[in-house]
């Protein structure tokens, strides 16, 4: 037993000193720094609720918690179709598909960077592609895209969305591996449509990996940043501010580390919530 | 959070490319298929496409009415004007840099750990387990600032450290080794243990090598990641010349905005090197990302 502990721990230590110094301990700090009024040079001063209350009234937290949900809440399904679409195309008997799941991936691989310019470029209103098309097919007046605030989330939520659904359709691709071909034939013999069969076979077998892609997409659609740092900063206006980045904004670039702090802790906290509520829901639908 | 569930709906990861159900699909559904397929793979790749085709344009030809869909004349220079007008040599030194020793730490802290957790029983082992997938439900954008201040007390921030401490010791590694290994028998380790072989000895010369196509997949997500990486970087690399190929972008792209071809040909530059890895490994992504199921 003891020899056994020492063993497990010196396999285990130089990965763990690392994690635990710089995540366990700055996830630690940060529920006593969100109580705090600190900027890096001064000393963290306690003040109690002050950051939590500042941030009730702050109407550019509601405006960046509200553009986060707007985000989610379009991200999630529209990821979802689009790479189960994908990986319910790809699991048939096509010639190419195996190509298609490369060029399926590549997004998801590229820099966020390069993502943002060329789509912004693409978007353009007057001289882009995306316009272009539009027009092509009868819509006379397009959007502006990232240069106008109804459009410019509708526009970061898209991108999202091609970058991911490569990522998702992967996992759907193994899940529907994992449903027996049996099934399929039995619900034909009966005379099911291929809607039926997708209805009451397709569906009921992907419920795991439904349940782990839900899980994944929202922890992604609430941390959304770098996307939106780079495509439109936040902007026009505050159309796109999101959560991660008004943490951003108040921490490193206005030095307010205990209020941003907070927001951080409304961050962890709905992230983390929500993750127990589908667990627990999860465990509820198993039993 | 105990079960987060075996995420792997699959080991048996669709790797081969050959879908497992062979039903021969009905001729209309087939054309409909292809329709799809090919209608899918124009949206996926147009972007890449713009991003060569513009990036062998001239300035003015990157935007025209009617859209010119081939560059004419084409640019070539632009590849030799970037090197002229930019640091990009010094971005991507710093990048391939940081990904290599991020990856190497990671890869080797990682399977090292996994080692541990998949087979050693010691009491604790569990809890320490759940607080690794925890951090999984945890964004990163939630603890970035005290880990910023901890750094900067530590004196690593605007040092490329700060990177290698940020990337190396995720999570992320850890459980993908882990899944990994405890799909390897049991039995194989225990007849080595009675040989008397010791814990070390069984992961070095056991385990290790058994578990190469996920010490590959491992590497290659890493690598991947840490190269795209833009928000550490943005946070701690303040120092012109500690930028990382996406800073660096990103800072040609503020300073030269008008010069689009330029931008695209840096775009191009900047994707790449993983473009090549990818193509190389396609196969160890995938397994990966089906072991795991993770790194969001």
């Amino acid at each position: 037993m003891w020899r056994n502990t020492l063993a497990g721990w010196s396999f285990i230590l130089p990965n763990f000193a690392g994690f635990a110094l710089l995540t366990l301990v700055p996830v630690v700090v940060l529920f006593y720094l969100a109580f705090t009024n600190w900027n890096v040079f001064g000393v963290a001063e306690w003040t109690g609720t002050a950051n939590f209350r500042r941030m009730w009234g702050d109407a550019s937290f509601w405006t960046a918690l509200r553009n986060t949900v707007y985000y989610t809440v379009f991200h999630i399904p529209l990821t979802m179709a689009a790479s189960l679409g994908l990986a319910l195309l790809l699991n048939r008997k096509l010639r190419g598909v195996r190509f298609f799941r490369t060029v399926a991936f590549l997004p998801y691989i590229t820099s966020i960077v390069a993502i943002a310019v060329v789509w912004n470029q693409l978007f353009s209103p007057e001289y882009g592609p995306v316009n272009a098309f539009l027009g092509a097919v009868g819509i006379g007046h397009p959007p502006g895209w990232t240069t106008s605030a109804d459009w410019s989330m509708p526009a970061v939520i898209i991108v999202g969305t091609w970058r991911y659904m490569g990522y998702y359709m992967l996992l759907f691709l193994a899940g529907l591996q994992t449903i027996p071909t049996q099934l399929y034939e039995a619900a034909q013999l009966d005379g099911a449509t291929p809607w039926q069969r997708f209805v009451n076979v397709t569906i009921p077998g992907l419920r795991h990996t439904t349940f782990f892609v839900t899980v994944m997409l929202t922890i992604e659609s609430f941390k959304v940043f770098d996307l939106i740092l780079v495509m439109t900063d936040g902007g026009p206006g505050q159309s796109t501010l999101v959560l991660s980045q008004y943490i951003y904004q108040k921490g490193f670039e206005e030095n307010q580390f205990g209020y941003a702090s907070a927001v951080s802790i409304v961050l962890f906290a709905i992230c983390f919530g929500i993750t127990v509520i589908q667990f627990m829901v999860n465990k509820r639908r198993n039993s | 959070m105990t079960d987060l569930p075996a995420p792997a709906p699959a080991v048996t990861v669709p790797v081969g490319g050959r879908p497992a159900r062979r039903r021969v699909p009905a001729r209309r559904w087939r054309i409909a298929g292809y329709a799809a397929l090919a209608l899918a793979a124009g949206g996926l790749l147009l972007p890449f496409y713009w991003m060569v085709v513009a990036s062998l344009k001239t300035n003015n030809d990157v935007f025209t009415i009617p859209i010119q869909w081939l560059p004419d004349p084409v640019v070539w220079h632009n590849y030799l004007d970037i090197w002229q007008r930019s640091d990009v040599t010094t971005w991507l030194r710093n990048t391939l840099l940081l990904s290599v020793v991020v990856t190497f730490l990671q890869v080797f802290t990682g399977s090292f750990a996994a080692y541990g957790f998949a087979r050693i029983r010691f009491p604790g082992r569990n809890l320490l387990f759940l607080a690794y997938l925890g951090t999984f439900a945890v964004p990163w954008q939630s603890y970035m600032i005290p880990q910023f201040i901890l750094m900067s007390k530590l004196q690593l921030s605007n040092t490329l450290w700060s990177i290698v401490a940020l990337q190396a010791f995720g999570a992320f590694g850890v459980f993908l080794m882990k899944q990994y290994y405890e799909t390897i028998p049991e039995e194989l380790s225990e007849s080595a243990r009675v040989d008397g072989l010791t814990e070390f000895g069984i992961y070095r010369r056991i385990m290790l090598p058994l578990s190469r196509p996920a010490l590959a997949s491992l590497t290659l997500l890493t690598f991947v990641t840490t190269w795209n990486d833009y928000l550490g970087p943005l946070i701690y690399l303040r120092s012109p010349e500690l930028r990382t190929i996406q800073l660096g972008l990103r800072t040609f792209i503020d300073e030269y905005n008008a010069e689009y071809a330029l931008i695209m040909t840096g775009s191009v530059l900047s994707v790449l090197p993983v473009a090549v890895i990818f193509l190389l490994g396609q196969r160890y992504f995938v397994e990966g990302i089906a072991t795991t199921g993770l790194k969001g």
